[in-house]
Protein backbone atom coordinates (compact mmCIF):
# COMPACT_ATOMS: atom_id res chain seq x y z
CA UNK A 1 0.00 0.00 0.00
CA UNK A 2 3.20 2.47 -0.58
CA UNK A 3 1.54 4.56 -3.51
CA UNK A 4 -0.43 7.51 -3.63
CA UNK A 5 -2.35 7.83 -6.86
CA UNK A 6 -5.55 10.21 -7.09
CA UNK A 7 -8.48 8.18 -8.99
CA UNK A 8 -9.04 10.77 -11.18
CA UNK A 9 -5.44 10.06 -12.77
CA UNK A 10 -6.08 6.63 -12.74
CA UNK A 11 -9.53 7.81 -14.98
CA UNK A 12 -7.38 9.36 -17.35
CA UNK A 13 -5.03 6.80 -17.98
CA UNK A 14 -7.83 4.61 -18.33
CA UNK A 15 -9.57 6.73 -20.91
CA UNK A 16 -6.60 6.25 -23.12
CA UNK A 17 -6.43 2.53 -23.36
CA UNK A 18 -10.16 2.42 -23.64
CA UNK A 19 -9.88 4.74 -26.34
CA UNK A 20 -7.81 2.28 -28.78
CA UNK A 21 -10.01 -0.31 -27.36
CA UNK A 22 -13.75 1.23 -28.81
CA UNK A 23 -13.66 3.59 -31.77
CA UNK A 24 -17.22 5.25 -30.49
CA UNK A 25 -15.72 5.87 -27.35
CA UNK A 26 -16.24 10.02 -27.43
CA UNK A 27 -14.90 12.11 -23.99
CA UNK A 28 -16.47 15.63 -23.12
CA UNK A 29 -15.58 18.30 -20.68
CA UNK A 30 -16.26 21.11 -19.20
CA UNK A 31 -13.19 23.34 -19.06
CA UNK A 32 -11.83 20.97 -16.66
CA UNK A 33 -9.63 18.85 -18.70
CA UNK A 34 -6.35 19.53 -17.15
CA UNK A 35 -8.01 18.93 -13.21
CA UNK A 36 -10.36 15.85 -14.72
CA UNK A 37 -7.00 14.21 -16.52
CA UNK A 38 -9.27 14.17 -19.39
CA UNK A 39 -7.08 16.29 -21.67
CA UNK A 40 -4.80 12.85 -22.36
CA UNK A 41 -7.83 11.45 -23.88
CA UNK A 42 -8.11 14.61 -25.86
CA UNK A 43 -4.40 15.25 -27.25
CA UNK A 44 -4.36 11.23 -28.44
CA UNK A 45 -8.14 11.53 -30.19
CA UNK A 46 -8.85 15.05 -30.76
CA UNK A 47 -11.68 14.03 -32.86
CA UNK A 48 -13.64 12.13 -30.30
CA UNK A 49 -13.07 14.84 -27.23
CA UNK A 50 -15.32 17.82 -27.45
CA UNK A 51 -14.77 20.69 -24.71
CA UNK A 52 -18.10 22.01 -23.88
CA UNK A 53 -16.84 25.17 -22.60
CA UNK A 54 -18.48 26.64 -18.87
CA UNK A 55 -21.58 24.78 -19.41
CA UNK A 56 -22.34 21.94 -17.95
CA UNK A 57 -26.34 21.58 -18.44
CA UNK A 58 -25.65 21.81 -22.29
CA UNK A 59 -22.56 19.27 -21.78
CA UNK A 60 -24.82 16.33 -20.28
CA UNK A 61 -27.74 17.07 -23.00
CA UNK A 62 -25.47 16.97 -25.52
CA UNK A 63 -23.90 13.96 -24.27
CA UNK A 64 -27.04 12.00 -24.18
CA UNK A 65 -27.53 13.28 -27.86
CA UNK A 66 -24.30 11.54 -28.60
CA UNK A 67 -25.33 8.41 -26.60
CA UNK A 68 -28.47 8.18 -28.72
CA UNK A 69 -26.40 8.39 -32.02
CA UNK A 70 -24.39 5.36 -30.89
CA UNK A 71 -21.72 6.81 -29.05
CA UNK A 72 -20.22 5.56 -25.92
CA UNK A 73 -19.67 8.86 -23.82
CA UNK A 74 -17.38 9.84 -20.83
CA UNK A 75 -18.29 13.15 -20.15
CA UNK A 76 -16.33 14.81 -17.30
CA UNK A 77 -16.73 17.94 -14.68
CA UNK A 78 -16.56 18.61 -10.82
CA UNK A 79 -19.23 15.98 -8.99
CA UNK A 80 -21.13 19.22 -7.52
CA UNK A 81 -21.57 20.83 -11.46
CA UNK A 82 -22.37 16.75 -12.86
CA UNK A 83 -24.45 15.76 -9.90
CA UNK A 84 -25.69 19.25 -8.42
CA UNK A 85 -26.03 21.46 -11.12
CA UNK A 86 -26.67 19.42 -14.00
CA UNK A 87 -28.94 17.14 -11.93
CA UNK A 88 -32.39 17.83 -13.95
CA UNK A 89 -30.48 17.53 -17.35
CA UNK A 90 -28.74 14.19 -15.98
CA UNK A 91 -32.35 12.63 -15.14
CA UNK A 92 -34.79 13.57 -17.93
CA UNK A 93 -32.01 13.67 -20.97
CA UNK A 94 -29.77 10.69 -19.71
CA UNK A 95 -31.97 8.80 -17.31
CA UNK A 96 -35.03 8.69 -18.45
CA UNK A 97 -33.77 7.61 -21.97
CA UNK A 98 -31.51 5.22 -20.46
CA UNK A 99 -29.12 7.10 -22.63
CA UNK A 100 -25.51 5.23 -22.61
CA UNK A 101 -24.03 8.35 -20.84
CA UNK A 102 -20.92 7.64 -18.13
CA UNK A 103 -21.26 10.80 -16.02
CA UNK A 104 -17.04 10.37 -14.61
CA UNK A 105 -17.47 13.23 -11.75
CA UNK A 106 -14.31 14.02 -10.30
CA UNK A 107 -13.61 16.29 -7.16
CA UNK A 108 -16.35 14.48 -5.61
CA UNK A 109 -16.02 14.55 -1.40
CA UNK A 110 -14.34 17.37 0.98
CA UNK A 111 -10.85 15.84 -0.24
CA UNK A 112 -11.42 18.82 -2.87
CA UNK A 113 -10.32 20.50 0.02
CA UNK A 114 -8.72 24.14 -0.41
CA UNK A 115 -11.28 24.99 -3.42
CA UNK A 116 -14.00 25.18 0.06
CA UNK A 117 -17.56 24.57 0.70
CA UNK A 118 -18.89 25.74 -2.98
CA UNK A 119 -16.83 22.95 -4.81
CA UNK A 120 -17.08 19.86 -1.76
CA UNK A 121 -20.38 17.52 -2.68
CA UNK A 122 -21.69 15.20 -0.02
CA UNK A 123 -24.93 14.92 -2.11
CA UNK A 124 -23.91 13.46 -5.37
CA UNK A 125 -24.31 9.90 -4.63
CA UNK A 126 -27.65 10.60 -2.92
CA UNK A 127 -28.98 12.52 -6.03
CA UNK A 128 -27.72 10.01 -8.31
CA UNK A 129 -29.40 6.71 -6.63
CA UNK A 130 -32.65 8.35 -7.06
CA UNK A 131 -32.60 7.83 -10.44
CA UNK A 132 -34.39 5.21 -11.87
CA UNK A 133 -32.00 2.94 -13.92
CA UNK A 134 -28.95 4.67 -12.97
CA UNK A 135 -25.59 2.88 -11.56
CA UNK A 136 -23.62 4.56 -9.33
CA UNK A 137 -20.02 3.61 -8.11
CA UNK A 138 -17.68 4.99 -6.42
CA UNK A 139 -14.19 3.28 -6.35
CA UNK A 140 -11.68 3.22 -3.39
CA UNK A 141 -7.98 3.21 -5.64
CA UNK A 142 -6.38 3.41 -8.81
CA UNK A 143 -6.47 -0.09 -9.48
CA UNK A 144 -10.30 -0.37 -8.91
CA UNK A 145 -10.87 3.08 -10.90
CA UNK A 146 -9.40 1.23 -14.02
CA UNK A 147 -10.85 -2.28 -13.39
CA UNK A 148 -14.71 -0.68 -12.88
CA UNK A 149 -14.28 2.02 -15.89
CA UNK A 150 -13.33 -0.67 -18.42
CA UNK A 151 -16.52 -2.77 -17.31
CA UNK A 152 -18.58 0.29 -17.03
CA UNK A 153 -18.04 1.85 -20.61
CA UNK A 154 -18.45 -2.21 -21.61
CA UNK A 155 -21.91 -2.37 -20.29
CA UNK A 156 -24.65 0.20 -22.13
CA UNK A 157 -26.85 2.11 -20.00
CA UNK A 158 -26.08 5.73 -17.70
CA UNK A 159 -23.68 5.45 -14.98
CA UNK A 160 -22.30 8.23 -12.65
CA UNK A 161 -18.36 7.33 -12.06
CA UNK A 162 -17.50 9.02 -8.94
CA UNK A 163 -13.96 10.02 -8.26
CA UNK A 164 -11.64 12.21 -6.25
CA UNK A 165 -8.68 14.83 -6.41
CA UNK A 166 -6.61 14.08 -3.47
CA UNK A 167 -3.84 11.27 -3.99
CA UNK A 168 -5.03 7.94 -2.33
CA UNK A 169 -3.36 5.08 -1.19
CA UNK A 170 -3.21 2.03 -3.91
CA UNK A 171 -4.98 -0.62 -2.05
CA UNK A 172 -5.97 -3.08 -4.67
CA UNK A 173 -3.16 -5.41 -6.63
CA UNK A 174 -3.34 -5.84 -10.45
CA UNK A 175 -4.98 -9.61 -9.58
CA UNK A 176 -7.51 -8.96 -7.53
CA UNK A 177 -11.23 -9.28 -9.07
CA UNK A 178 -13.43 -6.56 -8.71
CA UNK A 179 -16.74 -6.28 -10.51
CA UNK A 180 -19.31 -4.15 -11.08
CA UNK A 181 -22.06 -4.65 -8.71
CA UNK A 182 -20.25 -7.28 -6.19
CA UNK A 183 -19.27 -6.15 -3.04
CA UNK A 184 -15.53 -7.01 -1.97
CA UNK A 185 -14.79 -8.63 1.21
CA UNK A 186 -11.54 -7.34 2.14
CA UNK A 187 -10.93 -8.79 5.39
CA UNK A 188 -13.00 -11.58 7.35
CA UNK A 189 -14.11 -10.43 10.59
CA UNK A 190 -17.04 -11.65 13.06
CA UNK A 191 -17.77 -9.16 15.75
CA UNK A 192 -18.89 -6.31 13.36
CA UNK A 193 -18.78 -5.30 9.65
CA UNK A 194 -17.46 -2.42 8.20
CA UNK A 195 -18.98 -1.52 4.80
CA UNK A 196 -17.29 0.88 2.76
CA UNK A 197 -16.90 3.19 -0.49
CA UNK A 198 -14.35 5.42 -1.99
CA UNK A 199 -11.50 6.68 -0.21
CA UNK A 200 -12.54 5.65 3.10
CA UNK A 201 -12.02 1.50 2.19
CA UNK A 202 -7.89 2.08 2.92
CA UNK A 203 -9.19 3.75 6.07
CA UNK A 204 -11.73 1.18 6.88
CA UNK A 205 -9.17 -1.39 6.51
CA UNK A 206 -6.71 0.31 8.55
CA UNK A 207 -8.94 0.73 11.19
CA UNK A 208 -9.97 -2.92 11.57
CA UNK A 209 -6.14 -4.03 11.96
CA UNK A 210 -6.01 -1.66 14.82
CA UNK A 211 -8.94 -3.27 16.14
CA UNK A 212 -7.80 -6.57 15.87
CA UNK A 213 -5.08 -5.69 18.41
CA UNK A 214 -7.80 -5.13 21.17
CA UNK A 215 -9.22 -8.18 20.10
CA UNK A 216 -11.86 -7.39 18.16
CA UNK A 217 -12.88 -8.95 14.84
CA UNK A 218 -13.68 -6.74 12.08
CA UNK A 219 -14.99 -7.43 8.40
CA UNK A 220 -14.37 -5.12 5.91
CA UNK A 221 -16.39 -4.98 2.17
CA UNK A 222 -15.57 -2.03 -0.77
CA UNK A 223 -19.09 -1.04 -2.17
CA UNK A 224 -17.68 0.38 -4.96
CA UNK A 225 -21.21 -0.34 -6.52
CA UNK A 226 -23.68 1.64 -4.61
CA UNK A 227 -26.05 1.16 -6.68
CA UNK A 228 -27.44 -1.93 -7.77
CA UNK A 229 -25.87 -2.34 -4.32
CA UNK A 230 -24.79 -6.23 -3.61
CA UNK A 231 -27.69 -7.25 -1.10
CA UNK A 232 -26.36 -10.52 -0.73
CA UNK A 233 -22.92 -9.27 0.77
CA UNK A 234 -24.65 -7.13 3.15
CA UNK A 235 -27.02 -9.54 4.43
CA UNK A 236 -24.78 -12.10 5.21
CA UNK A 237 -22.70 -9.67 7.39
CA UNK A 238 -25.70 -8.07 9.38
CA UNK A 239 -26.49 -11.83 9.96
CA UNK A 240 -22.89 -13.48 10.65
CA UNK A 241 -21.47 -10.12 12.92
CA UNK A 242 -24.95 -8.52 13.81
CA UNK A 243 -23.47 -4.94 13.35
CA UNK A 244 -22.88 -2.89 10.68
CA UNK A 245 -20.69 0.39 10.62
CA UNK A 246 -21.01 2.76 7.02
CA UNK A 247 -17.65 4.62 5.70
CA UNK A 248 -18.66 7.27 2.87
CA UNK A 249 -17.00 10.51 1.90
CA UNK A 250 -20.25 11.62 1.35
CA UNK A 251 -23.33 12.50 3.46
CA UNK A 252 -25.19 10.15 5.88
CA UNK A 253 -28.03 11.67 4.25
CA UNK A 254 -29.13 9.45 0.96
CA UNK A 255 -25.68 7.90 0.81
CA UNK A 256 -24.23 4.58 1.36
CA UNK A 257 -25.15 4.35 4.50
CA UNK A 258 -28.81 4.96 3.58
CA UNK A 259 -28.60 2.54 0.73
CA UNK A 260 -27.06 -0.22 3.19
CA UNK A 261 -29.39 0.44 5.60
CA UNK A 262 -32.45 -0.28 3.46
CA UNK A 263 -31.25 -3.25 3.14
CA UNK A 264 -30.84 -4.63 6.37
CA UNK A 265 -33.87 -2.63 7.87
CA UNK A 266 -35.91 -5.21 4.90
CA UNK A 267 -33.79 -8.51 5.59
CA UNK A 268 -31.93 -8.81 8.54
CA UNK A 269 -32.57 -5.57 10.87
CA UNK A 270 -28.98 -4.92 13.35
CA UNK A 271 -27.31 -2.02 14.74
CA UNK A 272 -25.97 0.48 12.43
CA UNK A 273 -23.62 3.44 12.47
CA UNK A 274 -22.80 6.04 10.07
CA UNK A 275 -19.49 7.45 9.38
CA UNK A 276 -19.98 10.47 6.59
CA UNK A 277 -20.39 14.02 6.52
CA UNK A 278 -22.88 14.95 8.63
CA UNK A 279 -25.96 17.64 8.03
CA UNK A 280 -23.66 20.45 7.18
CA UNK A 281 -21.41 22.11 5.08
CA UNK A 282 -17.59 22.06 4.54
CA UNK A 283 -14.87 24.47 3.89
CA UNK A 284 -11.32 25.05 2.90
CA UNK A 285 -8.44 23.50 4.37
CA UNK A 286 -6.24 20.65 3.45
CA UNK A 287 -7.54 17.20 2.89
CA UNK A 288 -6.72 15.50 6.17
CA UNK A 289 -7.30 18.15 8.43
CA UNK A 290 -10.80 18.74 6.46
CA UNK A 291 -11.27 14.80 7.32
CA UNK A 292 -10.52 15.21 10.71
CA UNK A 293 -12.69 17.75 11.39
CA UNK A 294 -15.35 16.69 9.81
CA UNK A 295 -15.21 13.04 11.24
CA UNK A 296 -14.20 10.46 8.43
CA UNK A 297 -10.62 9.59 9.28
CA UNK A 298 -9.53 5.66 10.74
CA UNK A 299 -10.38 7.05 14.27
CA UNK A 300 -13.70 7.71 13.36
CA UNK A 301 -14.37 4.21 11.79
CA UNK A 302 -13.20 3.12 15.34
CA UNK A 303 -15.48 5.10 17.39
CA UNK A 304 -18.02 4.54 15.17
CA UNK A 305 -17.16 0.30 16.04
CA UNK A 306 -17.69 1.01 19.54
CA UNK A 307 -20.55 1.84 19.76
CA UNK A 308 -22.63 -0.36 17.62
CA UNK A 309 -20.63 -3.45 19.40
CA UNK B 1 -45.82 17.13 -52.37
CA UNK B 2 -47.01 20.20 -53.87
CA UNK B 3 -47.81 23.05 -51.63
CA UNK B 4 -51.31 23.03 -51.92
CA UNK B 5 -51.28 19.52 -50.71
CA UNK B 6 -48.81 20.00 -47.99
CA UNK B 7 -51.24 23.09 -46.87
CA UNK B 8 -54.09 20.32 -46.88
CA UNK B 9 -52.02 17.81 -44.66
CA UNK B 10 -51.49 20.79 -42.44
CA UNK B 11 -54.92 21.21 -41.83
CA UNK B 12 -55.12 17.23 -41.25
CA UNK B 13 -52.13 17.40 -38.99
CA UNK B 14 -54.28 20.42 -36.95
CA UNK B 15 -57.80 17.90 -36.78
CA UNK B 16 -55.07 15.44 -35.69
CA UNK B 17 -53.80 17.67 -32.78
CA UNK B 18 -57.41 18.94 -31.24
CA UNK B 19 -58.89 15.20 -31.63
CA UNK B 20 -56.15 14.37 -29.50
CA UNK B 21 -56.13 16.77 -26.86
CA UNK B 22 -59.74 16.40 -26.62
CA UNK B 23 -59.30 12.90 -26.39
CA UNK B 24 -56.73 13.09 -23.44
CA UNK B 25 -58.76 15.96 -21.46
CA UNK B 26 -55.46 17.88 -21.40
CA UNK B 27 -52.71 18.86 -23.22
CA UNK B 28 -51.48 22.11 -25.12
CA UNK B 29 -53.65 23.11 -28.27
CA UNK B 30 -52.26 26.83 -28.81
CA UNK B 31 -48.47 25.72 -28.92
CA UNK B 32 -48.98 22.17 -30.90
CA UNK B 33 -51.40 24.88 -33.28
CA UNK B 34 -48.82 27.03 -34.21
CA UNK B 35 -46.21 24.35 -35.05
CA UNK B 36 -48.37 22.68 -37.33
CA UNK B 37 -47.02 23.89 -40.24
CA UNK B 38 -43.39 23.41 -39.73
CA UNK B 39 -44.21 19.93 -38.83
CA UNK B 40 -46.02 18.89 -42.07
CA UNK B 41 -43.13 20.51 -43.82
CA UNK B 42 -40.50 18.77 -42.33
CA UNK B 43 -42.32 15.43 -42.09
CA UNK B 44 -44.05 15.82 -45.51
CA UNK B 45 -41.56 17.43 -47.62
CA UNK B 46 -38.33 18.29 -46.19
CA UNK B 47 -36.77 15.13 -43.88
CA UNK B 48 -35.09 11.69 -45.47
CA UNK B 49 -37.36 9.48 -43.35
CA UNK B 50 -38.58 5.86 -43.69
CA UNK B 51 -41.76 5.22 -41.96
CA UNK B 52 -41.18 1.57 -42.07
CA UNK B 53 -37.70 1.90 -40.76
CA UNK B 54 -37.47 4.61 -38.30
CA UNK B 55 -33.93 3.78 -37.23
CA UNK B 56 -32.90 4.08 -41.10
CA UNK B 57 -29.18 4.95 -41.48
CA UNK B 58 -28.99 8.48 -42.62
CA UNK B 59 -31.84 9.64 -41.68
CA UNK B 60 -32.64 12.94 -40.79
CA UNK B 61 -33.67 13.99 -37.40
CA UNK B 62 -36.34 15.91 -36.12
CA UNK B 63 -36.52 16.74 -32.16
CA UNK B 64 -39.65 18.89 -30.59
CA UNK B 65 -37.68 20.42 -27.95
CA UNK B 66 -40.99 22.19 -26.81
CA UNK B 67 -42.06 19.03 -25.97
CA UNK B 68 -45.49 20.64 -25.05
CA UNK B 69 -46.16 20.48 -28.69
CA UNK B 70 -45.59 17.05 -29.15
CA UNK B 71 -49.39 17.02 -30.80
CA UNK B 72 -48.29 18.82 -33.97
CA UNK B 73 -45.35 16.06 -34.04
CA UNK B 74 -47.04 13.25 -33.39
CA UNK B 75 -50.14 13.84 -35.26
CA UNK B 76 -48.25 14.58 -38.70
CA UNK B 77 -46.08 11.42 -37.93
CA UNK B 78 -49.17 9.30 -37.69
CA UNK B 79 -50.24 11.06 -40.91
CA UNK B 80 -47.23 10.48 -42.59
CA UNK B 81 -47.43 6.30 -41.14
CA UNK B 82 -45.16 6.46 -38.47
CA UNK B 83 -47.94 5.00 -36.15
CA UNK B 84 -51.92 4.42 -36.57
CA UNK B 85 -54.15 7.55 -35.35
CA UNK B 86 -56.16 5.81 -33.46
CA UNK B 87 -53.28 4.84 -31.22
CA UNK B 88 -52.21 8.37 -31.45
CA UNK B 89 -55.80 9.13 -29.99
CA UNK B 90 -54.24 6.79 -26.37
CA UNK B 91 -52.11 9.98 -26.44
CA UNK B 92 -51.65 10.93 -22.35
CA UNK B 93 -53.94 7.65 -21.18
CA UNK B 94 -52.17 4.98 -18.55
CA UNK B 95 -50.42 2.29 -20.00
CA UNK B 96 -50.02 4.62 -23.43
CA UNK B 97 -46.60 4.85 -25.22
CA UNK B 98 -47.75 8.43 -26.11
CA UNK B 99 -46.91 10.19 -22.96
CA UNK B 100 -47.89 13.70 -22.17
CA UNK B 101 -44.45 14.77 -23.94
CA UNK B 102 -42.89 12.83 -26.49
CA UNK B 103 -40.83 9.94 -25.29
CA UNK B 104 -38.28 7.72 -27.37
CA UNK B 105 -40.48 4.62 -26.82
CA UNK B 106 -42.54 5.37 -29.57
CA UNK B 107 -41.06 4.61 -33.38
CA UNK B 108 -39.15 7.82 -34.40
CA UNK B 109 -38.81 9.93 -32.01
CA UNK B 110 -35.31 10.69 -31.51
CA UNK B 111 -35.57 12.12 -27.91
CA UNK B 112 -37.39 12.45 -24.89
CA UNK B 113 -38.24 15.97 -24.32
CA UNK B 114 -40.60 18.32 -22.26
CA UNK B 115 -38.54 19.63 -19.86
CA UNK B 116 -37.37 23.11 -21.72
CA UNK B 117 -34.14 23.38 -23.65
CA UNK B 118 -32.74 19.57 -23.23
CA UNK B 119 -34.01 19.10 -26.95
CA UNK B 120 -31.78 21.36 -27.98
CA UNK B 121 -28.80 20.54 -26.59
CA UNK B 122 -29.57 16.29 -26.71
CA UNK B 123 -29.44 18.45 -30.87
CA UNK B 124 -26.03 19.44 -30.67
CA UNK B 125 -25.11 15.74 -29.60
CA UNK B 126 -26.80 14.45 -32.68
CA UNK B 127 -25.18 16.83 -34.50
CA UNK B 128 -21.69 16.41 -33.37
CA UNK B 129 -22.17 12.89 -33.86
CA UNK B 130 -23.30 13.03 -37.31
CA UNK B 131 -20.28 15.17 -38.22
CA UNK B 132 -17.82 12.26 -36.67
CA UNK B 133 -19.75 9.81 -38.82
CA UNK B 134 -19.78 11.87 -41.92
CA UNK B 135 -23.73 11.11 -41.55
CA UNK B 136 -25.20 12.75 -44.07
CA UNK B 137 -28.53 13.11 -42.10
CA UNK B 138 -29.48 16.50 -40.75
CA UNK B 139 -30.90 17.34 -37.43
CA UNK B 140 -34.12 19.45 -37.06
CA UNK B 141 -34.83 21.22 -33.73
CA UNK B 142 -38.25 22.77 -33.41
CA UNK B 143 -38.17 25.19 -29.87
CA UNK B 144 -40.82 27.46 -28.42
CA UNK B 145 -39.86 31.41 -27.75
CA UNK B 146 -40.65 31.40 -24.55
CA UNK B 147 -38.51 28.40 -23.94
CA UNK B 148 -35.39 30.81 -25.25
CA UNK B 149 -35.66 32.18 -21.36
CA UNK B 150 -34.06 28.28 -20.19
CA UNK B 151 -30.15 29.51 -19.98
CA UNK B 152 -29.59 25.93 -21.37
CA UNK B 153 -30.83 26.85 -25.17
CA UNK B 154 -27.90 29.69 -25.17
CA UNK B 155 -25.30 27.22 -24.16
CA UNK B 156 -26.25 24.71 -27.01
CA UNK B 157 -26.65 27.60 -29.54
CA UNK B 158 -23.18 28.64 -28.53
CA UNK B 159 -21.90 25.06 -28.83
CA UNK B 160 -22.95 24.56 -32.01
CA UNK B 161 -21.61 27.76 -33.50
CA UNK B 162 -18.71 26.92 -32.06
CA UNK B 163 -18.45 23.31 -33.58
CA UNK B 164 -19.76 24.75 -37.25
CA UNK B 165 -22.91 22.15 -36.80
CA UNK B 166 -24.14 23.25 -40.52
CA UNK B 167 -25.96 19.74 -40.53
CA UNK B 168 -28.30 21.33 -37.69
CA UNK B 169 -31.25 23.64 -38.47
CA UNK B 170 -33.15 25.39 -35.28
CA UNK B 171 -36.86 26.33 -35.95
CA UNK B 172 -38.10 28.65 -33.09
CA UNK B 173 -41.79 28.73 -33.11
CA UNK B 174 -42.29 32.37 -32.37
CA UNK B 175 -45.65 33.09 -31.69
CA UNK B 176 -44.88 35.48 -29.27
CA UNK B 177 -46.72 34.04 -25.95
CA UNK B 178 -46.07 31.78 -23.09
CA UNK B 179 -48.13 30.38 -20.20
CA UNK B 180 -48.57 33.50 -18.15
CA UNK B 181 -48.88 36.03 -21.66
CA UNK B 182 -46.81 37.61 -23.77
CA UNK B 183 -43.07 36.79 -23.95
CA UNK B 184 -42.44 40.68 -24.04
CA UNK B 185 -44.78 41.01 -20.58
CA UNK B 186 -43.19 37.69 -18.95
CA UNK B 187 -39.53 37.89 -19.94
CA UNK B 188 -38.39 39.90 -23.38
CA UNK B 189 -37.03 37.34 -25.70
CA UNK B 190 -36.79 39.47 -28.24
CA UNK B 191 -34.44 40.30 -30.52
CA UNK B 192 -34.21 36.59 -30.93
CA UNK B 193 -32.97 36.70 -34.69
CA UNK B 194 -30.56 39.20 -33.61
CA UNK B 195 -29.50 37.45 -30.50
CA UNK B 196 -28.59 34.14 -32.61
CA UNK B 197 -26.95 36.18 -35.45
CA UNK B 198 -24.53 37.28 -32.50
CA UNK B 199 -23.63 33.66 -31.22
CA UNK B 200 -22.69 32.53 -34.70
CA UNK B 201 -25.64 31.36 -36.51
CA UNK B 202 -27.32 31.61 -39.72
CA UNK B 203 -30.26 33.57 -39.36
CA UNK B 204 -33.61 33.13 -41.79
CA UNK B 205 -36.94 35.32 -40.53
CA UNK B 206 -39.80 33.67 -42.11
CA UNK B 207 -43.87 33.33 -41.99
CA UNK B 208 -44.09 30.20 -39.82
CA UNK B 209 -47.41 29.76 -41.81
CA UNK B 210 -46.65 30.18 -45.23
CA UNK B 211 -45.45 26.70 -46.85
CA UNK B 212 -43.37 28.48 -49.60
CA UNK B 213 -41.57 30.13 -47.28
CA UNK B 214 -40.71 27.65 -44.43
CA UNK B 215 -39.94 25.42 -47.93
CA UNK B 216 -37.32 27.97 -48.97
CA UNK B 217 -35.54 28.75 -45.70
CA UNK B 218 -35.07 25.06 -45.13
CA UNK B 219 -33.36 25.00 -48.63
CA UNK B 220 -31.12 28.04 -47.86
CA UNK B 221 -30.50 25.95 -44.34
CA UNK B 222 -28.69 23.48 -46.47
CA UNK B 223 -26.88 25.52 -48.76
CA UNK B 224 -25.13 27.34 -45.48
CA UNK B 225 -21.97 25.90 -44.53
CA UNK B 226 -19.72 25.58 -41.55
CA UNK B 227 -22.84 27.71 -39.53
CA UNK B 228 -25.97 26.46 -37.97
CA UNK B 229 -28.76 27.55 -39.01
CA UNK B 230 -31.54 28.82 -37.22
CA UNK B 231 -35.47 29.66 -38.75
CA UNK B 232 -37.34 32.07 -36.77
CA UNK B 233 -40.97 31.38 -38.03
CA UNK B 234 -43.18 33.96 -36.72
CA UNK B 235 -46.37 32.16 -35.68
CA UNK B 236 -50.18 32.26 -34.49
CA UNK B 237 -50.61 30.79 -31.36
CA UNK B 238 -53.61 28.37 -31.95
CA UNK B 239 -53.42 29.20 -35.45
CA UNK B 240 -56.46 27.14 -37.62
CA UNK B 241 -58.90 27.44 -34.96
CA UNK B 242 -60.31 31.14 -34.21
CA UNK B 243 -61.23 31.06 -30.58
CA UNK B 244 -57.70 29.82 -29.73
CA UNK B 245 -55.71 32.26 -31.66
CA UNK B 246 -53.36 34.53 -29.86
CA UNK B 247 -55.05 33.53 -26.67
CA UNK B 248 -52.24 32.57 -24.04
CA UNK B 249 -55.64 31.04 -22.08
CA UNK B 250 -55.07 27.88 -24.59
CA UNK B 251 -51.35 26.58 -23.88
CA UNK B 252 -52.36 24.10 -21.87
CA UNK B 253 -55.82 23.28 -21.82
CA UNK B 254 -58.02 21.21 -23.38
CA UNK B 255 -61.07 21.68 -25.44
CA UNK B 256 -64.37 20.60 -24.80
CA UNK B 257 -67.21 18.65 -26.41
CA UNK B 258 -68.40 21.42 -27.76
CA UNK B 259 -65.26 23.39 -28.42
CA UNK B 260 -64.15 20.43 -30.51
CA UNK B 261 -66.88 20.32 -32.46
CA UNK B 262 -66.24 24.05 -33.21
CA UNK B 263 -63.34 23.82 -33.97
CA UNK B 264 -63.32 20.52 -36.38
CA UNK B 265 -66.02 22.57 -38.42
CA UNK B 266 -63.72 25.71 -39.00
CA UNK B 267 -60.94 23.43 -39.76
CA UNK B 268 -62.81 20.69 -42.00
CA UNK B 269 -64.27 23.95 -43.84
CA UNK B 270 -60.36 24.65 -44.98
CA UNK B 271 -60.02 21.76 -46.43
Amino acid sequence: MADKIATRQAYGEALLELGEKYDNLVVMDADLSGSTKTAAFGKAYPDRFFNMGIAEQNMYGAAAGLALSGKIVCASTFAMFAAGRAFEIIRNSIGYTGANVKICASHAGITVGEDGASHQTFEDIALMRTIPGMTVVNPSDAVSTKKLLGQIVDTEGPCYFRIGRAAVPVFYGEDDEIVLGKGNLIREGSDVTVIATGIMVSKAHSAAAALEKEGISVRVIDIHTIKPIDEEIIIKAARETGAIVTAEEHGIIGGLGDAVAQVVVRNCPCRMAMVGQKDTFGESGKPDELLKKYGMTEDDIIRAVREVL
Amino acid sequence: MDIKKLEQTATEVRIGIIKAIHSAGSGHPGGSLSAADIATALYFSEMNIDPADPEMKGRDKCIFSKGHAGPAQLSAMALRGFFPMEDFMTLRKIGSMFQGHPSIKIPGIEMSTGSLGQGMSASVGMALAGKLDKDPGRIYTVLGDGELQEGIVWEAFMSAAHYGLDNMVAIIDNNGLQIDGRNDDVMKVQPIGEKLESFGWNVIEIDGHNMAEILDAFDKARKCQRRPTAIVAHTVKGKGVSFMENQAGWHGKAPDEKQTEEALKELRGEM
